[in-house]
């Protein structure tokens, strides 16, 4: 029963992170909750079918499928992401004026969580279908019944409760940093999401390592804790790092960035003109009363 | 993102190129039986990369993964699938299935 709950909990711990990263950067969003819950189905139902297929998966591209695949779901999760901060630098501020005098006209966000709905979906298919097949062969293999209904829902509770810790205290942060700390932890969760995707090419061969362990902390912390594996999600942290892997870290992390500061930056100076504008406007209207 | 999509490309672009010279690489086999490793110590030479065949011989799914050597793929019953591994120093790895944690085995970089 407990090797049931540990590798539940340790696949939807994984998910659980992304999502509440996700749920906490939507704040203030009309309809969030739906969103991420339908984000949450679709996950679910993707799981499912990708468990299905995972023999036609395992077998394609000349064997090198499974690596392709999530490697693919990875960096697709990094295209939204990236779109999303560059949007949200943008919008962010706007948000979190309105957020004050929310009204059903509002609709601030919704552009963009369409596209997080689709992060949160693709988080929980990939976590979910590990847990799929597992219990398949859980069940096939004649595990207890008490393993299944206990250890099952142990683990999703799990899992659950620390995404739900994680998102009470980020709430703690004040409103006025509170969407550039969500931002920024998009940008370094991308960038991790990147270096697990070069993980997965240079497994296929597809990409050289670049060096297969750059360097190796797994004295300080392994990626086999739960600790290491939620660090791992939350940041993309290896103990023992491939060259390639880091590059892909350095590279997302430097165009997201760039991405946000671009946008913001160029906002500033929207701002700053228009104030210009107005002042102008309003000397000049002085000058008038005053002949 | 039309910069990263082509960062990407690039990266991409460079690593077929640069390993397209990669000449045939030695092939282990590593089976998984009655939940153990055959061989439950693969011996490997270091500093060269090489591919494991993973093949699965059990009734249910498992997944063949390591920490020590970032690697992780699923490998359904009755099936093989290939995995590369290294350039590794000289040392030991664990490898384990991710599905049965007590299965494990290592493998002796030499």
């Amino acid at each position: 029963m407990l090797g049931i709950a540990l590798l539940v909990f340790r696949e939807v711990l994984e998910a659980a992170l992304i999502v509440t990263i996700v749920a906490a950067a939507t704040r203030g969003v009309p309809r969030r909750a739906a969103f991420i819950g339908g984000g949450i189905a679709a996950g679910v139902a993707g799981a499912m079918i990708v468990a299905v297929c995972m023999g036609f998966i395992e077998g394609s591209l000349g064997g090198i499928g499974q690596e392709v695949f999530n490697a693919a779901v990875l960096l697709a999760a990094v295209a939204m992401l990236g779109w999303h901060v560059t949007w949200m630098s943008s919008h962010g501020k706007q948000m979190v004026q309105q957020m004050h005098r929310v009204t059903d006209s509002v609709k601030a966000g919704s552009s963009s969580i369409a596209i997080l709905l689709a992060v949160v979906a693709l988080a929980v298919l990939r976590e979910g279908s590990e847990i799929v097949l597992f219990l398949f062969g859980m069940a096939a293999g004649g595990a207890d019944q008490l393993g299944f209904f206990a250890g099952v829902p142990l683990g999703l509770a799990g899992g659950v409760a620390v995404g739900f810790l994680l998102y009470f205290g980020l709430l703690r942060i004040p409103l006025r940093y509170f969407f550039s700390a969500t931002n920024w932890m998009l940008v370094v969760l991308a960038a991790g999401l990147a270096s697990s995707a070069a993980g997965f090419l240079i497994q296929a061969n597809v990409l050289p390592a670049w060096g297969n362990q750059v360097w190796d902390t797994s004295w300080l912390l392994t990626n086999g804790s739960i600790v290491g594996q939620a660090v791992h999600v939350l940041t993309g942290y290896e103990a023992r790092p491939a060259g390639m892997q880091l590059a892909f870290w350095v590279v997302t992390f430097a165009i997201l960035a760039a991405g946000m500061g671009v946008v913001s930056s160029r906002m500033t100076a929207q701002r700053e003109r228009a104030n210009r504008v107005s002042k102008r406007v309003s000397s000049g209207a002085a000058v008038t009363r005053g002949a | 993102m039309r910069r990263l999509i082509l960062a990407t490309a690039a990266v991409f672009a460079v690593a077929l190129a640069t390993d397209a010279g990669a000449q045939a690489m030695p092939e282990y086999k590593l089976a998984l039986q009655n939940h153990q490793f055959e061989p439950a110590t693969l011996k490997v030479p270091a500093n060269i990369k090489f591919k494991v065949l993973v093949t699965n011989r059990g009734a249910t799914p498992m997944e063949f993964e390591s920490a020590d050597f970032n690697r992780e793929k699923i490998v359904l019953p009755n099936s093989t699938v290939a995995v590369f591994v290294g350039p590794l120093e000289k040392g030991t790895y664990k490898f384990f299935d991710d599905f049965h944690q007590a299965t494990t085995g290592v493998l002796v970089v030499e």
